[in-house]
């Protein structure tokens, strides 16, 4: 499901909504997501998973094709930790 | 702001001021930019994370632009160990999700600005 596949499903389920709001509704929270982790913030949603953001220290890595060394700086990487009820959902009944 | 460092500096991720968004932020997000109340903001809050997580509980893929994406993986059965007691014990085959962040977003983090999105802050 890509991101209009996901506007379109919740319009369905909410006639009284235009499309393009349903896009905007959708938007805002990717951005305050976004904002938050650009902040350093931790993002929790309960039921759901939580984001966060992990630094990775500078460290020399490897040229894979020459084997050189070089200086990779640090930085920082978005995480998402899968929430328990959603762990419980995705592993609970067949699959 | 609650974090005043720029996102390179080695204190960014350190800071006290750090702090935790919650459903009720991203619900006044949505308040803000659609003419919806705020409890009908709170409920379509609920509604594209609950869309999200059916869809992925349900095996299929969500593939967000210039967010990122969540893929179901699933997981063989393999012997474990209690780290505490180092008791031999069997995990079970289980489903993960691994949310793999896009380009955009892996940028913007580390702040950097993206050609085409509007960095309001």
């Amino acid at each position: 499901m890509i991101k209009s596949e996901l506007v379109q499903r919740i319009a369905t389920r909410n006639p009284h909504l235009y499309q393009r709001d349903v896009e905007n509704i959708v938007n805002a929270i990717l951005d305050e997501i976004t904002h938050a982790l650009t902040r350093g913030d931790r993002v929790e949603l309960r039921g759901f998973g939580a984001f966060s953001v992990k630094r990775r220290d500078a460290r020399l890595g490897r040229n894979p094709r020459t084997g050189e060394p070089v200086a990779v700086d640090q930085k920082s990487v978005p995480f998402f930790k899968t929430g328990k009820e959603m762990r419980e959902r995705l592993n609970d009944g067949e699959f | 702001m609650t974090n005043n460092l720029p996102p390179g500096h080695p204190n960014f991720l350190n800071s006290k001021e750090s702090r935790t968004v919650t459903r009720a932020d991203l619900a006044d997000a949505v308040y803000r930019v659609v003419g919806l109340s705020r409890a009908e903001s709170a409920d379509m809050v609920e509604a594209v994370l609950g869309e999200i997580a059916s869809t992925i509980v349900a095996g299929e893929a969500v593939k967000l632009s210039s967010f990122g994406s969540f893929v179901i993986r699933s997981k063989g059965q393999r012997l474990g160990r209690n780290p505490k007691t180092g008791v031999e014990v069997k995990i079970e085959p289980r489903r993960v999700i691994v949310f793999k962040a896009s380009n955009v977003l892996k940028i913007r983090i580390n702040g950097g600005a993206v050609d085409g999105l509007a960095s309001e802050d």
